[in-house]
């Protein structure tokens, strides 16, 4: 069920969220919109989903125009980020709302919900309220209702944004696999980077309301089309007019003609990385990063001289 | 104006004991003094005359108190006080929940009036209030001669105490639900429109259970309102006992009789209903701060 | 729809009407002693009742909010009993209590003490339900801080607390001079409704309507519309400056 956005357009008021924005996701893909805030990325996907209305452009859902069917018809399934929960209903009547709504016979509800919940793995916490669930069951639960009806596609808006770090990582995981296992075309949304690369198949990243590049993780961190893209989707450091990645800044005890040189201001102990804050001979600040083996062989020490070159430099155009 | 301090479900979370033991610093004796006088100045004010009513009704014992519960005229007031508020009350209900729905999640020219105009009946005087449905309903009002015509009689009748009703209990239902629906928001309504569901299914399924609490309260003032309602039906409703007598009238004419057990003992009954009213006000409030 | 036909329509028929008579007739019928009279009494008593309501209200709402004592959660819903209880009833007990055969031998009948204690009665609940749930916000870490610093309990109050409430206060203050003005039920009973002495404007205009002087009680009405409003526009300016100057 591939998903096709065109020149779609919205302001509220004074501020433009989308600005013709045309996009294709394909049929049973896992996507992430990504941007910073007020990039326009959930207001893309409540617009896909019917719960805004584009001031122009059309949204096509598995090639039929969908730009006027309400979020009813549309056959998408929304995770909000903050669950959005039926907080009077138990966890299963929250499950089994839409197939209530499609007035599924009772036997065929009660198995697809517990199915559900076995996927999602919360089986035993049927007959519980949302309040007496954690943030995770929650959006568990509201992810198990999303899927109940079977959308051909599946929408989540920062759908871990609003659990702690530990859960974050545990349900980003935990997603991943289920879309392995169930194919359903998905979209969602995040700030985080981190999560975007680990996560999807293709990275739509978006700021202002523009579409700036569309790829998978690895072209985005390899090929960035422009400077905004490079710094949002990896660490960046700026070298005279370009960007570079820390990585990419080779660090040589001795010159060879081709470096520039160097005093470490500080070094950061990362874990298995270290991180080089250098000074450049005309007051420049750049960043590296080496390995925890390559800097104990080269011995770095803070106020060490050292000599870098840049590798990998990308000089982009003003836009 | 400044209507959001209606009597609204208070949050009751003690704040009092600090984990030094003590509720705040303060010294004793003045902690005494203040809470005398708080304590005093409310007997005075208000417990004891409501004693006064179970009192004064019972002096005679308790048979006198039945008798004049059940006459025709007592009897009349009262049911045609219930028939008032069980048309009136719905309505503002409807009324209230539609207008609180406008107001919290659209936008429009003229909210601000709209919302100013809500809180008219809290500010006005229903004395006045009943002058005013007599100008336009009464014999030589703008509406009162058109209507007449078509036998319709609003005036010292029940439609004109209906009115009268309704208008004063207009705003309690709007003010109790507006900010519950405000806080509740849309995403669980956005929720279930994803799911299929209609949007007036995703808001009785949905939204009203959510703002359950809330509704229930501003129904109970209402009624409350309602059944106390005094200085605008005794205007308009020109009073004629076994008729056009709710019980609030029916009091303040036997009162005016020097029948004092009848006025009593209607007092009584609506005293009985009044706390009844507070009970469940108590017991809203609990629900609706958990 | 609904709301002009109950709300907005009546009300335009009361200033036409008022009106109706010409400028002349309006002011005539407004300023008859005894309207004059009744308009008088009607302010100076709402706004000495709100002044008191201000001071107790706040007093009942601290001890509410701070103080423990058995019964506490009875008497906090015995607050809203004005609000439950009908005028009419209100203002028959009142008198059984404080009237010519009373128990404590006062007799406030007749008197501009009973109006005051009737309207004291009916505006109870408005200030203290009004700065209870301010007062539950505030942490009593600001007192104590206050304290620490050396504030006795009185300039902890004033400059601690009472900014805060202020607006609370007055937003309730507000309420209870609406409601007093125009209250009925309560004072008909109490006051005996006693020309130039103890008639309130809302009884004047009650007279006036039954004896048919329908112009004139017309007239009156604006009048203590118009003061109303006067008095709620100042109530509400000094709240937001009030506002303002908090935290």
């Amino acid at each position: 069920m591939s998903i096709t956005a065109k020149g779609v357009s919205r302001r509220f008021g004074d501020f433009v969220a989308l600005d013709d924005v045309s996009l294709e996701i394909p049929s049973g893909s896992l996507t992430a919109l990504l941007g910073p805030s007020g990039s326009g990325k959930s207001t893309l996907l409540r617009v896909i989903a019917g719960l805004e209305r584009p001031d122009a452009g059309t949204v096509v859902i598995d090639g039929r125009d969908a730009t006027a069917l309400p979020p009813q018809r549309r056959g998408v399934g929304f995770v909000f980020q903050h669950y959005a929960a039926f907080k009077h209903m138990t966890v299963r009547e929250n499950v089994a709302f839409g197939l209530k709504v499609r007035r599924r016979p009772k036997a065929e509800i009660r198995r697809r919900v517990d199915e559900l919940l076995e996927l999602v793995q919360l089986p035993g916490l049927a007959d519980r309220y949302p309040a007496q669930l954690s943030g995770g069951q929650r959006q568990r639960m509201a992810l198990a209702r999303a899927l109940a009806v079977e959308p051909q596609v599946l929408l989540l808006d920062e759908p871990f944004g609003a659990l702690d770090a530990r859960v974050r990582k545990e349900l980003r995981a935990w997603l991943r696999r289920l879309h392995d296992e169930v194919h359903v075309t998905t979209v969602f949304v995040t700030h985080d980077q981190e999560e975007a690369m680990e996560v999807a198949d293709r990275i739509v990243v978006m700021n202002h309301g523009h579409v700036e590049q569309v790829g998978d993780p690895r072209t985005l961190y390899e090929h960035p089309a422009n400077a905004f893209v490079m710094s949002f989707v990896g660490p960046v450091t700026r070298v005279g007019d370009g960007l570079v990645r820390p990585h990419d800044v080779e660090l040589r005890a001795e010159p060879n003609g081709t470096t520039s040189e160097a005093m470490i201001e500080r070094l950061v102990h990362l874990g298995f990385e270290v991180r080089v804050d250098l000074v450049l001979e005309d007051g420049q600040r750049l960043l590296a990063q080496v390995s925890r083996e390559d800097a104990e062989q080269l011995e770095l020490r803070s106020g060490q001289i050292v000599f870098v070159r840049p590798s990998h430099v990308r000089v982009f155009s003003k836009q | 104006m400044p209507t959001d301090t209606l009597p609204r479900p208070t949050v009751e979370r003690p704040v009092g004991p600090s984990p030094l033991g003590t509720p705040t610093a303060s010294a004793r004796p003045t902690r005494l003094l203040l809470r005398s006088v708080a304590l005093g100045y409310l007997a005075m004010v208000l417990v004891l005359p409501v004693g006064a009513v179970a009192w004064r009704a019972f002096a005679g014992g308790v048979a006198p108190v039945w008798q004049a519960v059940t006459t025709p005229d007592a009897l009349h007031a009262f049911w045609l006080t219930v028939l008032i508020a069980a048309i009136a009350v719905p309505l503002n209900t409807l009324f209230g929940v539609a207008c609180a729905v406008v107001l919290v999640r659209h936008r429009f020219p003229g909210k601000r009036l709209l919302d100013a105009v809500i809180d008219l009946p809290f500010a006005i005087s229903p004395v006045v209030i009943g002058l005013a449905l007599i100008l336009v309903y009464g014999q030589e009002g703008w509406l009162g001669g058109w209507l007449a015509e078509r036998g319709v009689q609003v005036i010292f009748s029940l439609p004109g105490m209906v009115i009268a009703t309704v208008f004063v209990s207009l705003p309690y239902v709007v003010r109790e639900v507006a900010p519950v629906l405000r806080e509740v928001g849309t995403e669980q309504e956005e929720a279930a429109w994803t799911l299929g569901a209609s949007p007036l299914r995703a808001f009785l399924r949905v939204t009203l259970p959510s703002i359950r609490w809330g509704l229930a309260y501003g129904v109970v003032l209402t009624t409350a309102r309602a059944v106390g309602e005094f200085g605008a039906v005794t205007i308009v409703s020109g009073r004629l006992a076994g008729q056009t007598e709710t019980m609030t009238l029916f009091v303040e004419n036997r009162f005016e009789g020097f029948d004092l057990v009848g006025a009593y003992a209607a007092a009584l009954v609506l005293a009985g209903l009044a706390l009844l009213i507070l009970l469940a006000m108590t017991g809203l409030n609990r629900k609706g701060s958990s | 729809m609904y709301l002009s036909l109950i709300v907005l329509l009546p009300l335009a028929a009361v200033v036409w009407r008022s009106s109706r008579g010409g400028a002349a007739e309006f002011w005539h019928a407004a300023t008859t002693p005894q309207a004059l009279a009744a308009l008088r009494l009607t302010f100076v008593v709402a706004l000495a009742v709100v002044v008191v309501n201000l001071v107790l209200g706040t007093l009942i709402a601290w001890v509410l909010v701070r103080d423990e004592f058995p019964g506490k959660p009875v008497v906090n819903a015995l607050i809203d009993l004005p609000f439950a209880l009908p005028t009419i009833v209100a203002g028959i007990t009142l008198l059984a209590l404080y009237g010519q055969s009373g128990p404590f031998g006062v007799n406030l009948a007749y008197t501009r003490a009973g109006v005051c204690l009737a309207l004291l009665f009916v505006t109870l609940p408005f200030v203290v339900r009004a700065v209870q749930p301010v007062l539950l916000t505030i942490e009593p870490d600001m007192e104590e801080a206050a304290r620490s610093l050396g504030a006795g309990g009185l300039t902890t109050f004033r400059r601690v607390l009472l900014p805060t409430i202020a607006p609370a206060m007055l937003a309730g203050g507000a309420l209870a001079f609406a409601r007093a003005v125009g209250e009925f039920g309560s004072v008909v009973i109490l006051s005996g409704n006693v020309p130039y002495r103890t008639e309130v404007a809302s009884v004047h205009v009650f007279t006036l309507v039954e004896n048919d002087d329908v112009g004139g009680a017309a007239a009156v009405s604006v009048v203590l519309l118009a003061l109303s409003v006067v008095v709620l526009a100042a109530l509400n300016l000094i709240q937001r400056r009030s506002t303002r100057h908090a935290d």
